[in-house]
């Protein structure tokens, strides 16, 4: 895991969180921090202009989606893929 | 108070460029959704929509009006045609001074507005069309439709995103039945299919890109349309008078806000809003033998809005229809070609499918009329429309005595 792109995934989701991002690591669940549906997709439009991925994510079908979201620490991973598949 | 019925209606959408052959596609389950044809396509991530087809604007209008006229007013004006022609009204100068034209719109002239930012955004021009302004401005639609039939009552737009034409349809019949306009042209016209008009709905990831499925368990979001309607709002004793054929009589209305969510809808707000439509008509739940929903087939808004009929109507709900599977969501003129919906269920007993079904939803316990249109005799219909910002607006029509 690239700590610098874990330390910004980690910085914008605690932002929309209204937390520190000390509060949060790889294992804190989305689902835990009350993000509203507007947060989340601030969540994934700042990802994608960050790293400059596109996400598949459909706010009707949050869980149909091959990218996870379940976790901090699977958003990591999905946005390391992107970036990799983005490389290669 | 006056009694206030519609004597003319005209429309253009994704099904059709008349109220003849739009009912016909309700009637035989005909889907307008298909793959987007527009400039930069390719850019977008949703490439359907419920596009108008074979609309020549150059058969309808001369020079000036195709310099003046932003898709929005193209289908304004056509709709408004149709209707004043079915109603038969002559509009004499007396007439004319006391009637009036509201319309709903969400943006105004939007591809008038992509097209001037293009220019001088994306291809560095430093000038735009002269007439940008007069064309994109929200009330260019009303203004043009009161000046080709000389109307100058109360003319207004109405900007409540996808209860715009509810809304302008709502104040219509107010201003009818307190007597200040024997007359009003009323419904909503919007042509937000261009790419900036696309890319900002994109953002919100609530779009669908395969299917607008309303009230199915595997509904994916969205699609959206573009087109118009227009009806004529009429006091009674004025239609008896000349003669007129009623197609339908308007009864109630109601208005509210949930005050909650700019996005999220709450189901108490829809319900106050279709209890306050049949309080303002005098009627009860049980006398509403259909509902045309807002039906949007997004997770959001179909789960809140099963539960305000649910709310609303107990376990004897009306036969419930999403019309937006077939023209799609048309944002801010959806109301108004909707209404086509509840006027053919009270005039021909047919019941407009909702499209796209495929499983039932336990959060959506309603007979939705899946995918085949219904024979059943209506007396009186809802069309509803909640909107972002949480605004919600409900019509009640009967059938013509």
């Amino acid at each position: 895991m690239s700590s610098q792109t874990a330390q910004t995934i980690i910085a914008l989701i605690a932002e929309q969180a209204l937390l520190q991002p000390s509060d949060l690591d790889a294992e804190t669940r989305l689902a835990d921090l009350g993000l509203d549906s507007l947060a989340m997709v601030e969540i994934i439009f700042a990802l994608e202009e960050t790293f400059d991925i596109a996400i598949p994510f459909n706010a009707n079908e949050p869980g149909k989606g091959e990218f996870d979201l379940s976790s901090i620490g699977a958003i990591i991973a999905a946005v390391e893929g992107l970036v990799s598949q983005k490389a290669a | 108070m006056k009694r206030v019925v519609i004597t003319g209606a005209g429309t253009i959408n994704a099904l059709g460029l008349n109220v003849p052959d739009t009912l016909a596609a309700f009637a035989a389950g005909q889907c307008g959704i298909g793959p987007l044809d527009i400039p930069d396509v390719d850019r977008l991530s949703v490439r359907i929509g419920a596009q108008v087809k074979g609309w020549q604007a150059t058969d309808h209008f001369d020079l000036r009006g195709l310099s003046l006229y932003d898709r929005m007013t193209q289908f304004a004006l056509w709709s408004a045609r149709q209707a004043v022609e079915q109603s038969g009204l002559q509009f004499d100068t007396a007439l004319q001074d006391r009637a009036g034209v509201v319309l709903g719109t969400a943006g105004g002239g939007l591809n008038t507005t992509d097209d001037s930012y293009r220019a001088v955004y994306a291809e560095g021009k430093n000038r735009v069309h002269p007439l940008t302004v007069p064309r994109l401005m929200a009330n260019a639609g009303v203004s043009h439709v009161s000046m080709t039939y000389g109307l100058r009552g109360p003319c207004f737009t109405v900007s409540t995103a996808c209860a715009s034409s509810n809304h302008a349809m709502g104040l219509a019949f107010q201003m009818v039945r307190a007597g200040t306009a024997p007359v009003m042209l009323t419904g909503g016209s919007e042509a937000m299919l261009c790419f900036g008009g696309l890319k900002a709905w994109e953002g919100l990831r609530v779009m669908s890109s395969d299917a607008c499925r309303p009230f199915s368990a595997n509904r994916s979001g969205m699609v959206q349309g573009e087109g118009a309607a227009v009806f004529v709002f009429e006091d009674r004793d004025h239609a008896l008078a000349r003669g007129a054929k009623i197609l339908a009589e308007v009864v109630g209305f109601s208005m509210c806000s949930d005050a909650h969510d700019v996005v999220m809808p709450a189901p108490e707000g829809a319900m106050r809003a279709m209890r306050g439509a049949l309080a303002d008509a005098g009627l009860s739940p049980a006398q509403v033998g259909y509902i045309n929903a807002h039906g949007t087939g997004t997770a959001a808004n179909d789960r809140s809005e099963a539960a305000a009929i649910g709310a609303a109507f107990g376990p004897d709900a009306p036969l419930v229809s999403s019309t937006k599977s077939a023209h799609g969501h048309i944002i801010g003129g959806t109301g108004a070609v909707e209404l086509l919906a509840c006027l053919m269920a009270l005039r021909d007993g047919i019941i407009a499918p909702t499209l796209g079904f495929q499983k039932p939803d336990p959060d959506c316990p309603l007979d939705v009329v899946p995918n085949v249109a219904r024979r059943a005799q209506v007396e009186v219909a809802l069309s509803n429309a909640f909107a972002f910002g949480g605004l919600n607006a409900v019509l009640a029509i009967a059938r013509a005595d």
